[in-house]
């Protein structure tokens, strides 16, 4: 079973203190911390389940800047056999189309039973690679994935649905598959994992591998802001008669009672 | 020296600094309260190859640098000190004498066991009658046929509860003074060595911390570690490298107490606006964090010498425990001051990081031993 | 600490040339208020001045880790030769270099570099000093020239400088987007030497007060763009800061070394002051915070050389190296008792010098509050 997994790097955002840039278009990520995007890497750890399983192959392939090698390193650290970047720099502005169109390209001339992506990314939140790529490489697809039973021809997978329900489905592969957090428990990379794939070579392409003549940026950022604050939560704190009576105390300033 | 990590140092960090976080710091907490010793935490440890850090992988070790051994007890520590010690005292106070000066038998059997987590190391010098001055320790070994026989008790002993190996230093002939001294590998389940009082603590609650009780106990001549008489160099060798390791976990330490008070400065408001906007408190955090620079660095520069094959780094190696010892009590005073009275409540975690702190200065030699240690070089 | 191969000659040398041509004459300079134009002129013949600007602008084509190594060994022996290094380098030799297009590098970049012509930098003025944004020269641009009215002060080698690069404003209400930066020639008409500071320490630099009347100069000595001047003051104080910090450093290790000397040589009862475990404690204290001093600075310095952000590391260094070189200072006399307050010995110098650098550049209070916006992320 030969497995393609497409991660992304991504600032992690959940706890900082996230401002605008110059452009007004992006944030300052000078300060920020930076990561595998968390769906990627249970789609990371779902594909060396299989592997482990099966056997086979697992290349992960990312598009992103120098630094990304990093989070591709770690990849192979938890379990992948091979390793791409290609090179964000060759290409300017991107949006969730035009990534995906870049990735088939990267991904055409490989062999692959399955491609998983991540649901979601965490900084743009597009959900749009996975389901465009299967699509431009005329595969079928499944997205928010939670479970994935394989054979050599056919898989079985379970997408999350609103409400609680879940969708059984059997597809043929090659398949891809967006792949919901949650689906596994992803590993850490053991130390020895680490020493060894910190000396492994990374696949690097730039814009020559990749077919430019259609690249199509169909959206355009215009503007990227943070929504003036409307509403103030306080909380109040203490035993509950202090709190009741700093309640109280509001109730008043503010005249309702 | 190169202040710029290497690739496998940085994804040590990240991967390490990801799991302290997500296992590690949740039972911080509870381990605290109860002193229980974290087993299933060092279990998940040993699978990542942290027990045995710099160990050769031929033994079992994921053969790291000294500067990754650094790098990932100030990770752990930062979560959980108790746990930091824990592998501190694995790596350093064990493993390493067994590497450095054990014969290839004994590599050979108790490396795997170290690394693996199927036997945890610990390491006894101290004595009720003998802390700072190492040589005024009273147990005794008496080469008898094929055994030493052991006598004399050990105190304050990390990790004693639950190890399987250790290490013990006791006096194979007293007249030759600190000459006369000798170091043994002994199993747990050594005829004549039992466990006494378990310490009740005020910081790293949950090490095992106990006396080692050793009443005739027969010790397998091969289980000398180095020659006779070698026992006092492998005590000081062992201690410039595991000083590395307690400078880290102070590191680890301050830099934990310094995220809980960037946090709570921004969150908590006064006089109708953020602490953090006070310049007093960022007075505070700035002193904080570039102490944390510095500990860091002196650390690191101490690993840098060990990593260059530098025999002695003594100096280096109190200084950084020294400093960092120094400034991890500093820093957690100043961070318990910023939460005002909640630092002092035990709802918050630099209440535990302040308690925490206060052993640093002690064990692996005091703060005025490492003084001594570094006046005597600077003085020469 | 291990250095390089590379780093450790370079330090032999400086070393060499510190104890035997700076070290003598420091007392002197001190006492006279002397300065020491002959060690500016050995100092250029050792290409110390350029020792990061590649050699096709007269330079060393090293690092900054060895121009701190160079601030840092030269200053263990005299403060005074030490800020002007400092100064000449971070502060004239630096902004042209980053700032100066191609003719204005050939023009004073090269003669700065090979010590040819002095450089000194002026942005304090009386009511501008922590707060630039305050700045109060101005500059206006007629035809092709800029006229510049106003007063600088403690403007380190002002008076002796042939070149100097200046801060001011198109229109002081604009604050920090008003200012540039210029450079302004020795002997230009209107440009006049004010009054000269009598010091506390660094006796032997000179610290000018320089006025501007209607002082005219070409539009092409303009540094970057009109409104570049915060950027190129603040970039330039980045890189400042590490030779301040050097320079902090030199002397708390002078001060270190000189105590080292006198503790092993006296006795109180008999006893050799470095047997008394009080005495040992505060060696051992200061030597650690030397150590911890010397690696803040020269991890900032790694992090200029390889272009990345310094502003808080470079903070850290200047702050806690002039922090623990006050220490260091004070120490260092306390250990001589009363001996320490005579001329004798060279240890009263050190701590008045050393003083000035907890207020250069940026006072400590100021890095502290640099240090706290950026661990805030403000
Ligand atoms: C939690 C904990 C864990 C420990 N883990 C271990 C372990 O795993 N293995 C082990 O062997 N030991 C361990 N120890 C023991 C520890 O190393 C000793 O407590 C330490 O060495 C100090 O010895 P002491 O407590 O006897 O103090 P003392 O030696 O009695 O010192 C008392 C005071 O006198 C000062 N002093 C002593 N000598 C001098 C001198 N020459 N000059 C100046 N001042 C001096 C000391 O600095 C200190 O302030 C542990 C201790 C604790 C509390
Ligand atoms: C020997 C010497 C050489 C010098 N060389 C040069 C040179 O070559 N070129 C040059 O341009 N300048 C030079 N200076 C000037 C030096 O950089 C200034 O003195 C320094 O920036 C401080 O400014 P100030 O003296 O106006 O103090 P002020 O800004 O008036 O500060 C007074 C006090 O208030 C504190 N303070 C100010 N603002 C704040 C704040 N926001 N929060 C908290 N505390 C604050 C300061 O820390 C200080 O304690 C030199 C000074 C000396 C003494």
């Amino acid at each position: 079973m030969d497995i393609i997994v497409c991660i992304k790097r991504v600032p992690q955002t959940a706890e900082a203190d996230v401002t605008i840039d110059s452009s007004g278009k992006d944030i300052e990520k000078d300060r920020l911390s930076f990561d595998m995007n968390e769906s990627d890497s249970y789609a990371l750890e779902e594909a060396v389940l299989i592997k482990e399983k099966f056997g086979g192959t697992i290349t992960v392939i990312s598009l992103g800047h120098q630094d990304t090698e990093d989070t591709l390193r770690i990849a192979l650290a938890k379990g992948a056999d091979n390793a791409i970047r290609i090179k964000a720099e060759d290409f300017d502005e991107l949006d969730g189309y035009k990534t995906a169109q870049i990735l088939k390209s990267a991904i055409s001339d490989l062999n692959y039973d399955l491609i998983f992506t991540g649901c979601i990314a965490t900084d743009d939140a597009y959900s749009q690679v996975g389901v465009t790529l299967a699509e431009l490489l005329d595969i079928p697809h499944a997205s928010l994935v939670i479970n994935i039973d394989t054979s050599e021809k056919r898989a079985h997978v379970h997408r999350e649905l609103e409400g609680g329900l879940t969708e059984h489905l059997d597809i043929s592969l090659p398949a891809l598959c967006t792949i919901q957090t949650g689906i596994n428990e992803p590993r850490y990379a053991s130390l020895i994992a680490i020493r060894r794939a910190a000396k492994k070579e990374i696949k690097v392409i730039g814009k020559e591998e990749i077919e430019k003549e259609n690249l199509l940026l169909n959206t355009q950022i215009e503007e990227l802001f943070i929504p003036p604050k409307t509403k103030e939560i306080e909380f109040l704190t203490g035993s509950p008669a202090e709190s009741a009576s700093k309640l109280a105390k509001i109730f008043k300033e503010k005249g309702l009672i | 020296m190169n202040f710029e990590l290497t690739n496998d140092q940085k994804m040590l960090q990240s991967e390490v600094r990801k799991f302290a976080e997500n296992e590690l710091a949740p039972l911080a907490p509870e381990i605290d309260v109860s002193g229980e010793f974290p087993k299933e935490s060092i279990k998940k440890l040993a699978e990542l190859g942290l027990l045995g850090i710099f160990i050769p992988e031929k033994y079992g070790g994921s053969e790291f640098d000294f500067v990754s051994l650094a790098i990932a007890i100030e990770e752990i520590s930062r979560a959980c000190a108790s746990t930091g010690v824990i592998v501190a005292v694995n790596n350093s106070l064990t493993a390493y004498p067994i590497l450095q000066f054990g014969t290839e038998e004994q590599k050979q059997k108790y490396l795997p066991l170290l690394c693996s987590g199927k036997k945890i190391g610990a390491m006894g010098i101290t004595e009720p009658n003998a802390g700072s001055d190492v040589a005024a320790m009273e147990t005794t070994a008496k080469l008898e046929g094929d055994h030493y026989i052991l006598n004399g008790t050990k105190r304050f002993i990390t990790n004693g509860t639950e190890a399987g190996i250790f290490i013990v230093f006791a006096y194979t002939d007293k007249e030759l003074k600190h000459k006369g001294m000798s170091a043994f590998i002994v199993d747990r389940d050594t005829p004549g060595f039992s466990l006494g009082n378990h310490e009740n603590l005020m910081g790293i609650r949950a090490t095992g911390n106990c006396e080692l009780i050793f009443e005739d106990c027969k010790v397998p001549k091969e289980n000398l570690l180095g020659e006779e008489g070698q026992g006092f160099y492998i005590c000081m060798n062992t201690l410039d490298v595991s000083r590395i390791d307690i400078g880290a976990q102070a590191v680890g330490v301050s830099q934990a107490a310094l995220d809980e008070a960037v946090k709570y400065s921004k969150e908590r408001v006064a006089f109708g606006k953020p602490i953090c906007k006070f310049e007093m408190i960022q007075n505070m955090l700035a002193e904080m964090a570039t102490q944390i620079h510095a500990a860091r660095l002196l650390v690191y520069n101490a690993a840098w010498c060990k990593d260059a094959g530098i025999k002695r780094f003594s100096k280096e190696a109190a200084m950084a425990k020294y400093y960092a010892a120094n400034i991890a009590v500093d820093v957690t005073r100043k961070a318990v001051q910023i939460f005002g009275g909640y630092g002092y409540s035990k709802d918050y975690t630099v209440e535990r990081l302040y308690r925490d702190a206060k052993i640093l200065e002690l064990y692996e030699g005091t703060s005025e031993i490492q003084k001594v240690v570094i006046a005597s070089e600077l003085l020469r | 600490m291990i250095l390089s191969e590379k780093h450790l000659a370079f330090r032999e040398k400086l070393k060499e040339f510190s104890d035997n041509v700076v070290a003598p004459r420091a007392k002197d300079l001190d006492l006279n208020s002397e300065f020491p134009h002959d060690l500016v002129k050995k100092m250029g013949e050792m290409d110390l001045y350029g020792l990061f600007v590649p050699k096709k602008y007269g330079g060393a084509g090293l690092d900054t880790l060895s121009y701190a190594i160079a601030v840092e060994e030269v200053s263990r022996a005299c403060g005074s030769t030490g800020i002007f290094f400092a100064a000449h380098t971070s502060l004239a030799v630096a902004p042209i270099y980053q700032a100066g297009n191609e003719s204005q590098k050939q023009k004073w970049l090269i003669p700065l570099a090979k010590g040819e012509k002095i450089g000194s930098f002026g942005l304090t003025e009386p009511n501008a000093g922590s707060d630039a944004s305050a700045t109060e020269t101005t500059a206006k641009l007629v035809g092709d020239e800029y006229i510049i009215n106003g007063t600088k002060c403690f403007i380190t080698s002002g008076h002796v400088a042939d070149v100097i690069v200046l801060t001011a404003t198109k229109d002081p209400s604009l604050g920090y987007q008003g200012i540039s930066a210029f450079v302004v020639e020795k002997g230009t008409p209107g440009f006049i030497l004010g009054k000269e500071e009598d010091k506390m320490g660094l006796r032997g630099s000179i610290t000018s007060e320089l006025i501007f009347e209607d002082c005219k100069i070409p539009r092409e000595n303009l540094l970057g763009e009109e409104g570049d001047g915060f950027k190129i003051f603040m970039q330039t104080l980045d890189g400042g800061r590490i030779s301040i910090g050097a320079l902090a450093l030199g002397i708390a290790q002078g001060a270190l070394e000189y105590a080292v000397k006198f503790v092993k040589s006296h006795s109180i009862s008999n006893k050799l002051l470095s047997r008394q475990q009080s005495i040992q404690s505060t060696i051992a204290e200061i030597g650690t915070e030397i150590e911890a001093a010397r690696l803040l600075i020269y991890q900032a310095a790694e992090l200029k050389d390889a272009g990345r952000p310094l502003t808080k590391e470079a903070a850290m260094g200047k702050y806690y190296a002039s922090l623990i070189g006050m220490k260091a200072t004070n120490t260092a006399i306390e250990l001589h008792g009363m001996l320490g307050l005579t001329k004798e010995y060279p240890v009263e110098r050190f701590i008045r010098d050393e003083k000035l650098m907890e207020i250069g550049e940026g006072t400590s209070e100021i890095q502290k509050i640099v240090i706290a916006r950026q661990i805030l992320g403000k």
